[in-house]
């Protein structure tokens, strides 16, 4: 096992090199130099521009070298000492920005990860065991809808049938009376009455998506004959399928951490935009509008290195609960 | 017994037989058994069978159809602003018309407009007024326009027989502009997006997948190793870092060609994989092994031995990639970082109606795009999943 894990870890590397690589052609795509643009801003709004902070800056992110000298100051720099680079915007080092909108990113995500498993999975085993049934079929014709509306149309929509029938106000996380107030019971309930919307809209097409996958996995696991001996030697209906089918058919669900997360993260973003919520959606929105690119790129780069996380962990998690892959 | 006459020829029959070995024909007279049908007749026929299918079918080839001809059924230019009815809701067409007598005669219409004050809000509201008629007709003259850009007309589908009249079937938006010539015109822009963006993704994926597959080795590991990079980056994270990068300066046509480009760049992945897989299955078969003793170059071997066998399964693949396509545009649109105006898309439609404000004073800038996109999407959804049934051999 621990083979195992030192092995999945060093395949990391060159994923996160390639990753980086590609976060910081991001930086590096839109034309013109960022010292530039912000001498520019910064006349622009009236502020003295210091020609020795120009010179720091110059120094550290080796503007005048060339593409690879620049990436390497910039990796350098955030493995060495945590520094991402400096937002131009915000006139602030980019690592202050980003951990607080990364931590809101992180549990939203996790939440909507949550809330696909907890409904896919009871509507999974009961499409997969009363097949063809009209509850079946009505979960099957939402989980189509759940796949074909993209996130931002689905936030929209609800957030105008919460306004519209509801009277609620959407977006953000808390109410205004709310937003400024210490934590309290009160408050806890308000940031919940707010969540739901956005958790149901990212989740909704990785719940589609998961209850089709366990629907057919579990179909082909049901007709076996382990399955019928089970039921021939007189075990309840339920131990028949929970503990044995739908155990085995539990494996792709969790390999499903892996491809639904980066989907997660992708829905989080939008939805976050179109809802005004404060995680790295909109603060990366902005960045890219403004050029803001290093603000811009350590975002999709730390949003690219949660999702590898995340599928590190369903491979991890797999090992253990299939010695197949533990032992290969 | 059965087996006793079936036996029975053969023990008589001598030996040695002057006329070479005896091979009992595949073709027994009379039944034309399937073995005779060309495999694309075969996935063609499973096809006709899925209702489902084909219906998803005969919508997107109505929403091409709606795109290529665009001008001649959408009533107005979608540029064309008429500031007097700014977020006209929309008319429903009647057939009849009632006069005062109570007889009532075949003409087609729609009602016109009546201004009203909001007293709350304190903004103008247009409301429909069922005394006003604006007849309308099918075939009338309207706008000029050049049909695929070459045949001057001037004809349209449907309009109101006095083209100053207001004839908004879907309302109007923010400036006055007609909603369903809007959308009319952004079928083409969009339909078009997912199929030339597939279309790229396709190449680059064949070309990725078959090296990545026939090959092996390094070359594989290499490859491979960049697929995963791509396809584990989230996809709206990467879509808006890159399409945030095109200039503002930069032609709507080429900011469409280049959005298409960012689009297709993310999606190859799935398809290489496909490929891949397929590659390295049928690399070890008889027939390319045959083939390859044969002294077939690498290039035929690919692109006339294995390529031909995986054409159909690379078919439904490169379908069911369609709506993943039409998602991105309509999404970086919408955010304001895709195609700009004033090129319409169903994307820079939904851009309007981005604020609640908005959708709650014209909910139909919000239905009808978003209507537009699910139908698209729900349609090649089932069709490629259709095709793929047909398309598996061992599936009966």
């Amino acid at each position: 096992m621990l083979g195992y894990i030192f092995k999945r870890l060093v395949y990391m590397i060159p994923t996160l090199f390639g990753m980086s690589l590609i976060s910081f052609l991001i930086i590096q795509l839109p034309p013109g130099d960022y010292l530039s643009s912000m001498i520019a801003t910064m006349s622009d709004s009236g502020q003295a521009v210091d020609p020795d902070e120009i010179e720091r800056l110059k120094q550290i992110y080796g503007f005048d070298d060339p593409f690879y000298i620049q990436y390497v100051k910039w990796i350098w720099g955030i493995l060495s000492r945590g520094d991402f680079g400096w937002s131009f915007e915000w006139n602030q080092p980019v690592s202050g920005l980003i951990w607080a909108r990364m931590g809101s990113t992180l549990v939203i995500s996790l939440l909507s990860l949550l809330f696909v498993w907890i409904v896919a999975l009871p509507i999974g085993i009961y499409s997969a065991v009363r097949r063809h049934s009209i509850g079946d079929h009505v979960f099957t014709f939402l989980g189509f809808i759940g796949l074909a509306v993209p996130n931002f149309i689905l936030a929209l929509t609800l957030m105008y049938v919460a306004y519209r029938y509801l009277g609620q106000s959407v977006g953000g996380f808390f109410s205004p009376e709310y937003a400024e107030a210490p934590w309290s019971l009160a408050k806890l309930w308000d940031l919940l009455a707010h969540l739901w919307i956005p958790i149901i809209i990212i989740g909704a097409s990785g719940t589609a998506a998961l209850i089709r996958i366990l629907r057919a996995n579990l179909t082909d696991e049901l007709h076996k004959p382990y399955v019928v001996t089970a039921r021939a030697k007189g075990l309840p209906e339920y131990k028949v399928i929970l503990k044995y089918p739908v155990r085995i058919a539990l494996n792709p669900f969790v390999s499903a951490i892996g491809w639904v997360l980066p989907h997660l993260v992708s829905g989080v973003t939008i939805t976050a935009i179109v809802l005004n919520l404060p995680t790295a959606g909109p603060l990366l929105f902005r960045a890219l509008v403004s050029q803001d690119m290093y603000l811009a790129g350590s975002f999709i780069l730390l949003l690219s290195a949660l999702t590898l996380v995340g599928m590190l962990l369903s491979d991890l998690l797999l090992a253990i609960l299939d010695p197949r892959i533990r032992f290969n | 017994m059965t087996l006793q006459e079936n036996l029975g020829p053969r023990i008589d029959r001598p030996l040695v037989v002057a006329d070479g070995p005896s091979i009992s024909p595949l073709k027994q007279g009379g039944t034309v058994s399937t073995a005779t049908i060309g495999p694309w007749r075969l996935i063609g026929r499973k096809l006709l069978r899925q209702k489902v299918a084909m219906i998803a079918g005969a919508v997107i080839l109505i929403l091409y159809l709606v795109g290529l001809f665009a001008e001649f059924l959408a009533p107005f230019l979608p540029t064309t602003s008429k500031p007097q009815y700014t977020y006209a809701p929309p008319q429903a067409i009647s057939l009849f018309v009632t006069n005062p007598d109570g007889s009532s005669d075949f003409r087609p219409h729609v009602k016109g407009y009546r201004v009203e004050i909001d007293k709350v809000a304190l903004r103008r509201t247009f409301v429909v007024d069922e005394t006003k008629v604006v007849p309308i007709g099918f075939f009338v003259k309207g706008p000029a326009y050049h049909l695929f850009g070459l045949i001057p007309m001037d004809r349209h589908l449907i309009g109101p027989l006095n083209p100053a009249d207001p004839m908004y079937l879907l309302g109007t938006d923010r400036l006055g502009r007609d909603v369903f010539s809007r959308l009319v015109h952004g079928t083409r822009v969009s339909m078009s997006i997912g199929l030339v963006g597939v279309g790229v993704s396709l190449v680059l994926g064949v070309v990725f997948g078959a090296i990545s597959g026939f090959y092996g080795g390094w070359v594989d590991m290499l490859i491979q190793r960049v697929i995963e990079v791509v396809s584990a980056m989230p996809t709206i994270p990467l879509w808006l870092g890159l399409a945030a990068a095109i200039p503002l300066t930069w032609s709507p046509l080429t900011v469409y060609f280049v959005i298409t480009i960012i689009v297709s760049l993310l999606g190859w992945t799935s398809l290489a994989r496909e490929v891949r897989g397929r590659f390295l299955a049928l690399r070890s078969e008889d027939f390319v092994t045959a083939a390859r003793l044969d002294g077939s170059s690498e290039t035929r071997l690919i692109f006339r031995h294995i390529l031909p066998s995986l054409t159909s399964h690379i078919l439904a693949v490169v379908t069911l990639a369609v709506p993943t396509m039409i998602v991105a545009e309509t999404s970086l649109s919408f955010l304001g970082i895709g195609l700009k105006p004033p090129v319409v898309s169903w994307g820079v439609l939904l851009q309007d109606a981005q604020n609640i404000r908005t959708v709650a004073t014209a909910p139909w800038l919000l239905i009808w795009p978003s209507l537009a996109v699910v139908v698209a999407v729900l349609s090649f959804n089932f069709f490629g999943d259709g095709l793929r049934d047909a398309a598996d051999p061992y599936d009966n």
